[in-house]
């Protein structure tokens, strides 16, 4: 079960501290190797620090990153992730041929043909340069760069954000399939948390530089209820909630008291429950950062007690 | 070539690997997967749906259990067993009837929903839920 590559990240202890304080604070989890795992937070939640310090862009200032046992600062780590930006940098003078004639020089395990797939599957022409490319175009080739490397690990900023729906929708079903085909760990920043359920199965959620909540989504979404009931006197959270159940997020509308709970033990007849969706619980934890943090037994990693435990 | 695709009804509430073993069951009563077909694949699937690939390979396993499909290694999953009955006939007659009952519900003025209302309570006491 813990041979050293069954793990695609163990981060301990990561923090970064910039002169206006600390972007990324103590983050201690782990994702297993075949998750496509969706990295979720506001702004500034220290989402693209903890990008950064994977791919080697940022200098971790305490605790340690591993990429499938491999620590970061390794160079021999360059092999296994490949990351694509946000703003998907490639040399606009280029045409698509030479661009992949880059990632063929630079990288070792180039795969020219499944590069090549990604790109004819979309209809992309060799010849084009990529400044006269579209969004989607863009995006569809910078995919291929990055596939065409071989990565074990795949990290990607905000793929998605600048395409129109179908280019997304197209370009989803892209990165899920080649995925699924090379067994690809996925690990994507995204605000778009709707797109984001199918897609994956694995969630780490940053809010304030703190990792708030990391697992498995068929484990983390089912441990909430969404209960609505009648409000007690003082618009405080009723006696019975506070009791048993961790409150993540309260709410009193006239008589009516609604909270997203994990519950601790059976609820009393008074409340009605629903089972809320992970959309729902991503924004309840994203709009109440003093919530209890949630990390299941399997993402959870000890900064240090058991750091021989795993070798 | 796949012989079946699947429809992700995000707002169902049903759990998307839920939707796609119910899918399959459905397309096995059609007669639309028959046995010796082959399932798409779960990169098939995430092209065309977006579904995680553990997703879909975690209905193939309840499907799996059920006894429907069989993976083969190296090749795919297969269907391995039709729910499809093969008495058409009875159940042309059957649809037939049917239809002249809700012929004359409509002409005594039961709606839609008293309709639906009637036919699942006498459901529920033929095929209690096992």
């Amino acid at each position: 079960m813990s041979e050293p590559n069954s793990w695609a990240v163990e981060a301990r202890g990561l923090g970064k501290k910039y002169r206006r304080g600390w972007a990324l604070e103590d983050c201690s989890f782990r994702l297993p190797a075949g998750h496509i795992c969706a990295l979720v937070g506001p702004n500034g939640a220290g989402k693209s620090t903890f990008l950064g310090t994977a791919t080697r862009l940022v200098q971790p200032t305490t605790g340690s990153l591993k990429l499938f046992g491999v620590p970061v600062g390794d160079p021999a780590v360059l092999e296994r992730f490949a990351f694509l930006a946000q703003d998907k940098p490639l040399y606009p003078r280029f045409t698509v041929a030479e661009i992949l004639r880059l990632g063929r020089e630079l990288n070792p395990r180039w795969d020219q043909a499944l590069a090549e797939r990604i790109v004819r599957s979309g209809n992309v022409p060799f010849t084009a340069r990529i400044g006269t490319l579209s969004g989607g175009q863009r995006t569809r080739v910078a995919f291929a760069l990055a596939f065409g490397k071989r990565p074990e690990l795949l990290l990607l900023d905000e793929p998605m954000s600048d395409l129109d729906p179908l280019a997304r929708h197209e370009l989803s079903g892209l990165l899920m399939a080649e995925a699924a085909e090379h067994g690809t760990t996925v690990l994507m920043s995204s605000h778009m948390l709707s797109e984001m359920e199918d897609m994956c199965d694995y969630l780490v959620v940053l809010a304030e530089g703190r990792l708030r909540m990391a697992g498995q989504t068929e484990e983390l979404v089912p441990a909430h209820m969404l209960v609505t009931g009648v409000a007690g006197g003082d618009s405080g959270v009723p006696d019975e909630l506070l009791r048993q159940h961790t409150v993540v997020e309260s709410r009193v509308t006239g008589r009516q008291f609604s909270a997203l709970i994990r519950p601790g033990g059976p609820l009393s007849d008074s409340w009605e429950a629903l089972v809320p969706s992970m959309e729902e619980v991503l924004l309840a934890y994203l709009r109440s950062p003093e919530a209890p943090v949630l990390i299941t037994d399997e993402a959870r990693i000890d900064s240090d007690a058991t750091k021989e435990a795993a070798a | 070539m796949s012989v079946v695709e699947f429809r992700i009804d995000r707002r169902s509430g049903v759990a998307t690997y839920l939707q796609i073993v119910q899918q399959v069951q459905q397309a096995l009563r059609l007669g639309i997967l028959v046995e010796g077909d082959r399932l798409p694949t779960a990169a098939q699937v995430a092209a065309t749906t977006k579904v995680n690939p553990n997703t879909t390979l975690k209905a193939y396993r309840e499907l799996e259990r059920e006894g429907l499909v069989e993976p083969r290694p190296g090749l795919g999953t297969f269907v391995s067993r039709t729910l499809a009955r093969p008495d058409s006939a009875a159940d042309a007659l059957l649809r037939e009837e049917l239809r002249s009952w809700m012929e004359r519900a409509q002409r005594e003025g039961l709606d839609r929903e008293d309709v639906q209302a009637l036919v699942n309570s006498v459901l529920q006491e033929r095929y209690a839920q096992g």
